[in-house]
């Protein structure tokens, strides 16, 4: 018997699903927070530290900005890779509580 | 324009540029024909049919994203300005993390063809789709405006084509692919565009650092001897760091808040693939903008900063002047080509959200309550999509002479404070209502162009009035919390039952996707 979309949505599983889902969110999103505006605000109040060399002229500040970029690419593909490895898994089983019968 | 000290093809057209762009154009046109036998219903005029693979909306995404004010401009920053562009170039990036964790797939799995169906899924249609259509239709009237004035001041300096000229040129070679070919031709000159951008723009960062026998840190000491290390180091990019915050709020929450980027999510079959789309979108973009400040710097150090402001003080012919210099006359054709087929695709894009915003949400949902069928929805989709055209034109002539640099970044405070909050809320609260996303959306967009009206940008740079009334050039930081405030005390005095009864459905189908179309 298929359930209806209110007792999915009180169910312990779709809960835990939900929850999971928040936390890793959050998390990434926080951390996107963390690296951009973080550097923006190294760039406002800290230019000092980003006028070192790390090079015969190179300054720090040029290998950082392109470790935000990267660091950015690299949090998505950690969501990718944990959406497509453990969070699909969860929501195909859900949604098969949902839906069978109907076929 | 060139002078008796600058020796280059810029300006005049060339065989090769003439060449280039007329191959290009017959491309897209082929693909436009292609496209147009396989856009009948309106499924397929707004969505591809759902057919668009994850792979070809990533590279669609990064199409629409990556304009030629990004490409033209942050070279141009880093050649003039050093260090200070790459500060910015930092920017645009940002928002697609965010997006992929928070929009792309329950907007993929509650919607049909715009935002607003989101937002209008368990609310009353009506007052909510007018709503987001205000919302919408400014974002993109504003996006378009920098893009139109862009392209004209771009052709004519790269082709010597008189700028009303090459503003209907724009106009009409788009309205071709939008109106015959819809979002699959929309889509395919997309890819087609980011392919041969990313491939003109790695070759220029290849050809740059030959020069510098590949050692970044040479390019870099050519860059300080020439111009002193401060040219490497942050310069006044960031002079208040609340202005810096504004700005950065904007580049992330606008880029979910843009609606011809989010109506691209509805043209995969599924919630997977438009995630999978949004990791590659990511990718490319992220990429774009890391190679870009090293054409930039490339451009200082073999140019130099007075050739370049010789030809335009801003800056913007770094790359296209970098690109005759390291492969001749051909290359810059190639990079003046691409630059052309840059903004004809990206116009294209919100022309077609603009239509889909008129006549999905206005015209079918709004006056016809859903009743209307394929060939009056097709009528209607056609005449909104001729309509925008034409203004886009006319907005581009009227603008002429404008500095649309920095309404880049309010365009996309705007969107981050008119569209994203409502959508945002009302597919995570479940006691939003109706009158909350309107009041959002309208204080949203009120805010941000209000306070832009009365800043430097607007008041003083505009109006020539010798102060400004508000000391924030950027919104975002009022007016996207303003937006949130006011959907959120509204719902708390509109409280409705019926529409809070309606969130496990909307819940169920946006986790699992069930009931998703």
């Amino acid at each position: 018997m298929a359930k209806s979309a209110r007792e999915i949505t009180e169910s312990a599983d779709f809960r835990r699903l939900v929850s999971r889902r928040r936390s890793v969110t959050l998390v990434l999103v926080a951390a996107v927070f963390v690296v951009y505006f973080g550097f923006i605000l190294l760039v406002a109040f800290n230019k000092s530290y980003l006028t070192t060399r790390v090079g015969e002229y190179t300054t720090l500040g040029i290998p950082l900005s392109m470790l935000v970029i990267v660091l950015l690419w690299v949090l998505t593909m950690i969501y990718v890779f944990w959406a497509n490895n453990s969070y699909d898994k969860e929501v195909s089983r859900l949604k098969a509580q949902m839906t069978e019968g109907d076929a | 324009m060139p002078t008796a000290t600058v020796q280059t093809a810029i300006g005049t057209p060339t065989t090769s540029g003439i060449l280039l762009f007329f191959t290009i154009l017959a491309l897209t046109l082929v693909i436009t024909y292609w496209a147009a036998k396989r856009t009948k219903s309106a499924q397929e005029y707004y969505a591809a049919g759902r057919s668009v693979s994850a792979l070809q909306n990533g590279f669609a995404l990064a199409g629409d994203y990556m304009s030629a004010a990004s490409f033209l401009g942050i070279a141009g920053m880093c050649a003039m300005k050093g260090f200070d562009g790459m500060i910015y170039a930092t920017g645009p990036t940002v928002g697609w993390p965010i997006l992929m964790f928070l929009l792309a797939e329950p907007l993929r799995n509650l919607g049909k063809y715009t935002f607003a169906d989101v937002v209008a899924l368990r609310l009353r249609q009506g007052p909510v789709r007018v709503a987001a259509a205000i919302g919408g239709v400014t974002t993109l009237v504003l996006y378009t405006i920098t893009q139109m004035v862009g392209a004209g001041s771009l052709i004519k300096l790269m082709f010597g084509v008189p700028y009303e000229v090459a503003e209907i040129i724009v106009g009409v070679v788009m309205l071709a692919y939008v109106l015959f070919g819809g979002m699959l031709a929309t889509t395919w000159v997309q890819i087609t565009k980011a392919v041969l951008l990313l491939f003109g723009v790695t070759l220029l960062f290849i050809l740059t650092l030959a020069h510098f026998n590949f050692s970044p840190g040479a390019l870099y000491a050519e860059v300080s001897q020439q111009y002193g290390q401060s040219a490497l180091e942050p310069g006044g990019l960031v002079s208040s760091p609340v202005e810096a915050v504004s700005v950065g709020l904007a580049f992330i929450f606008g880029v979910l808040g843009l609606p011809h980027i989010l109506m691209r999510f509805y043209t995969v079959p599924d919630a997977k693939a438009a995630r999978v789309s949004v990791s590659y979108a990511t990718g490319l973009v992220a990429y774009f903008f890391c190679i870009i400040p090293i054409v930039g710097f490339g451009a200082s150090a073999l140019l130099g900063r007075k050739l370049i402001a010789q030809v335009d003080a801003g800056g913007n012919m770094a790359a296209p002047l970098l690109s005759e210099l390291l492969g001749g006359t051909p290359f810059l054709g190639f990079i003046s080509a691409v630059a052309f087929a840059t903004i004809l695709a990206v116009v294209a894009g919100l022309t077609l959200a603009s239509a889909s915003a008129i006549s999905h949400d206005i015209y079918l949902n709004v006056f016809k309550k859903g009743q209307a069928s394929t060939a009056q929805q097709m009528r209607v989709a056609k005449i909104a999509t001729v309509a925008f055209g034409v203004l886009a034109v006319v907005l581009g002539i009227f603008f002429k002479g404008q500095n649309v640099a920095y309404m880049v970044t309010i365009t996309f405070a705007v969107a981050a404070s008119a569209n994203f909050p409502a959508l945002f809320m009302s597919i995570v609260w479940r006691r939003f209502t109706t009158q909350g996303a309107v009041w959002s959306i309208l204080v949203g967009t009120v805010t941000a162009v209000g306070i832009v009206l009365f800043s430097r940008t607007v008041w003083v740079d505009v109006f020539h009035n010798p102060s400004p009334l508000i000391g924030l050039n950027n919104p975002a930081i009022v007016s996207m919390p303003l937006a949130f405030l006011a959907g959120m005390v509204v719902s708390m005095f509109t409280r409705s039952e019926e529409e809070e009864a309606k969130f496990d459905a909307l819940t169920t189908r946006k986790f699992l996707g069930v009931g998703a179309e």
